[in-house]
C-alpha cells in the first residue's frame, strides 16, 4: 500500500531561518499520526507543507503517491500551476488553530461553500450534506448561526465539518484545541476521535498528550526542525529514549 | 484502527447554568433617592446658542431674499432635470470609480511588478491633480488630438467629447484612484487565515477573492465609499464648468436670466442637501448588510432608533 504521506529529507527555510532540517516520515492510510514538540520546532510548518501552503526548499513530499506542488519528468522538477495545486488540495482537509471560518457566512454556508464552488455541487445537495455533517459534529441546531455567535469549540467543530464536506482522504489538524477554553477541548477531541474510528487518515499537531496516547497510532517528537524520536505513542510518552524528549515531556505532562 | 475507544455521544452545545435564577430570586434592594447634580453650565451654554441661532434667523429674515422665488423654482422642470443629471453623472461616475478601484487595487496587490507600477502611476496622477484640472483636460482634449482614431472608429474629437462624456471620464477616473486605495485597504484588512482556509479547501485564487476576501473587505470598504459618493455628488457641481447641465448649472442658468442668483443657489443647496440625506440613509442600510456575521447583533435601523429615542424622551431618566 502506498503511504498516505511520505516525506524525504524535507527542508524549509524563511530567508536565513532554517525551520525544517530534513524530515523523513511516513503516514500509512487510516493512521492517526501525531506531531508533538516545543513551539518553534517546525511541526506546524511541516503540516503546512503537506498541502503546499508552504513551499519546501529541498527534499520530496508525496501525498497518496503524488508529489506535492511539483511534477517530475525525468530528473527535472516542474512547479505546478495554481489550479493544479488547488486540485491536489481538494483531497486534503485542514483544520486551523484559529478556526478561520468565513465570518460572513452561517455555519451551514461555511460547510456548503467549497462543495458548491470547487466541485460544482448543486446547492440543495450541498446543503443537505452540510446539515448532516453539522449533525455529525453535534451542531445540527446551529446551522443558521454566524461564527461570531458560536463558542470557540463550536466554531472548531464547524471547521472540521467544513473540511469533511470535501470528502478528503487526509485530514491535517494544526493544534486544533490550542485556542480553546479548557472546558471546550473535550468536544473537539470527541469529534476527532469519532473521525479516527471511521478510518480517516489524520496528521495531528497537538499538545494534547492524552489524545495522542489514546487515539494516536504513531507519534513523532520534533525539536529544532528535526525528528528526534518516533514510535508508538504509549511507548514514546511513557518511556522516552532521548534526553530532549524527556525534558519536553517533563514540562507538559 | 481499533475500536476500543468508546465514542461518546456527540457533545451537546453548552447550556446556560442555573446560576442566573438565583440572582433574580434575591429581593430588590432599596432604590437610592438622591438630589441630582444641577448642570447650570448646560443651561447657560444652551441659552447662548439659542440666542445666536435666533439672531441668524433674524438676519436672514431681514435679508433681501425673495422667498417666493425659491418655492416657485424648487420643482421647476429645468431644476428637476438638472438634479436628475447630477444623480446620473454621480451614480455612473461612482460605478466607473468602483470598477476601476477594484481593478487597480488588485493590480497594485498583484505580484506582477508591471501591473503594480502602472496602478501606482494611475493613482499617483489622478489623486495628485485637482479634479477640476482633470475635467478641463478632458474638455480640451481636441486641442491636442483633433481626430479620434481607434482603428475601427474615427471621428472629430469635439464631437466625441460631449459634455456628458467629459464629466463621466473626469469624475469617474478621478474617483477610481481614490476607490483603488479604499479597496486596497479593505482587501489588506482581511485576515490571511481566510485566504489560507479557502486555499486549503481547494478554492482557486479568483474564487477566494470573490467569495471570501472581497465580501469581508466590503465591511471596511463600504463606509468610506459612502462618504466618497456623497463627496462625488457635491464635486459633480464642477462639471457645470464643462457645459454639462447638472443641478448647479440649471440653477445658475435660471438665476442669471431672472436676476435671482442667491435664490437659485439656495434652491440648488436644498436639492443637494436632499440628495445627500437620501443617500446617507441608503449607505446606512448597505453598511448594515455587510456587517452581518461580524456583529453579534445588528445595529438598529434609523426608524428603530427614532422609536427608542421617543421612548427615551417619554421617560427622561432613560430607564
Amino acid at each position: 500500500m502506498t503511504a498516505m504521506v511520505k516525506a524525504e529529507g524535507v527542508h524549509k527555510s524563511y530567508g536565513a531561518a532554517h525551520i525544517l532540517k530534513g524530515i523523513d516520515l511516513e503516514v500509512a492510510p487510516r493512521e492517526v499520526f501525531c506531531l508533538i514538540g516545543p513551539s518553534g520546532s517546525g511541526k506546524s510548518t511541516f503540516l503546512r507543507c503537506i498541502n503546499h501552503l508552504e513551499k519546501i526548499n529541498a527534499g520530496r513530499l508525496w501525498v497518496d503517491g503524488e508529489l506535492v506542488g511539483y511534477r517530475q519528468k525525468g530528473d527535472k522538477l516542474y512547479e505546478l500551476k495554481d489550479s493544479e495545486v488547488a486540485l491536489q488540495r481538494r483531497d486534503i482537509g485542514m483544520v486551523f488553530q484559529r478556526f478561520n471560518l468565513f465570518p460572513h457566512m452561517t455555519a451551514v454556508e461555511n460547510v456548503m461553500e467549497a462543495p458548491i464552488q470547487v466541485k460544482g455541487e448543486a446547492k440543495a445537495v450541498a446543503r443537505e450534506r452540510a446539515l448532516k455533517l453539522l449533525d455529525r459534529v453535534g451542531l445540527g441546531d446551529k446551522a443558521g448561526n454566524y461564527p461570531s455567535q458560536l463558542s470557540g469549540g463550536q466554531q472548531q467543530r464547524v471547521a472540521i465539518a467544513r473540511a469533511l464536506a470535501m470528502e478528503p482522504k487526509l485530514m491535517l489538524f494544526d493544534e486544533p484545541t490550542s485556542a480553546l477554553d479548557p472546558e471546550l477541548v473535550g468536544d473537539v477531541l470527541d469529534v476527532m476521535r469519532g473521525l479516527a474510528e471511521d478510518g480517516m487518515t489524520m496528521v495531528v499537531v497537538t499538545h494534547e498528550m492524552g489524545f495522542a496516547r489514546e487515539v494516536g497510532d504513531n507519534l513523532v517528537f520534533m525539536d529544532g526542525g528535526v525528528v528526534v524520536e518516533s514510535g508508538n505513542p504509549r511507548d514514546v510518552l511513557t518511556n522516552p529514549q532521548h534526553d530532549r524528549t524527556k525534558a519536553f515531556l517533563s514540562k507538559v505532562l | 484502527m481499533t475500536d476500543k475507544f468508546d465514542k461518546t455521544p456527540a457533545d451537546e452545545p453548552p447550556t446556560g447554568s442555573s446560576a442566573s435564577k438565583e440572582t433574580t430570586a434575591t429581593a430588590h434592594p432599596e432604590q437610592i433617592k438622591a438630589i441630582p447634580v444641577r448642570h447650570y453650565g448646560r443651561w447657560v451654554s444652551g441659552a447662548v446658542v439659542l440666542v445666536l441661532l435666533g439672531w441668524l434667523a433674524f438676519a436672514f429674515a431681514q435679508g433681501d431674499i425673495r422667498w417666493a422665488t425659491i418655492t416657485d423654482y424648487l420643482f421647476d422642470g429645468r431644476i428637476l432635470q438638472g438634479a436628475l443629471n447630477t444623480i446620473i453623472i454621480s451614480v455612473l461616475s461612482m460605478l466607473i470609480g468602483l470598477v476601476l478601484g477594484i481593478v487597480f487595487a488588485v493590480m497594485r496587490l498583484s505580484k506582477n511588478p508591471v501591473t503594480g507600477a502602472v496602478a501606482w502611476l494611475y493613482i499617483w496622477f489622478f489623486r495628485g491633480t485637482p479634479v477640476y484640472v482633470q475635467l478641463l483636460l478632458w474638455f480640451n482634449l481636441a486641442l491636442i488630438f483633433p481626430i479620434l482614431n481607434i482603428g475601427f472608429y474615427k471621428d472629430e474629437m469635439v464631437d466625441v467629447m460631449t459634455p456628458f462624456l467629459v464629466a463621466l471620464l473626469g469624475l469617474g477616473l478621478n474617483e477610481g484612484a481614490y476607490m483603488a486605495e479604499i479597496v486596497r485597504a479593505g482587501i489588506q484588512s482581511v485576515d490571511e487565515g481566510q485566504t489560507e482556509a479557502s486555499h486549503a479547501l481547494g478554492m482557486s485564487n479568483g474564487k477566494t477573492m470573490r467569495r471570501v476576501v472581497l465580501p469581508q473587505a466590503m465591511r471596511v470598504i463600504v463606509p468610506p465609499t459612502g462618504n466618497e459618493f456623497i463627496n462625488l455628488l457635491k464635486t459633480s457641481s464642477l462639471v457645470s464648468a464643462v457645459q454639462y447641465t447638472d443641478l448647479l448649472r440649471a440653477a445658475t442658468n435660471i438665476g442669471s436670466t431672472s436676476f435671482a442668483i442667491m435664490e437659485m443657489l439656495i434652491v440648488a443647496s436644498i436639492w443637494y442637501l436632499a440628495l445627500t440625506s437620501v443617500f446617507s440613509v441608503g449607505q446606512y442600510y448597505v453598511e448594515r448588510y455587510y456587517a452581518r456575521g461580524s456583529l453579534r447583533q445588528l445595529p438598529p435601523t434609523p426608524w428603530q432608533r427614532v422609536k427608542t429615542n421617543l421612548r427615551f424622551l417619554q421617560s427622561p431618566r432613560g430607564v
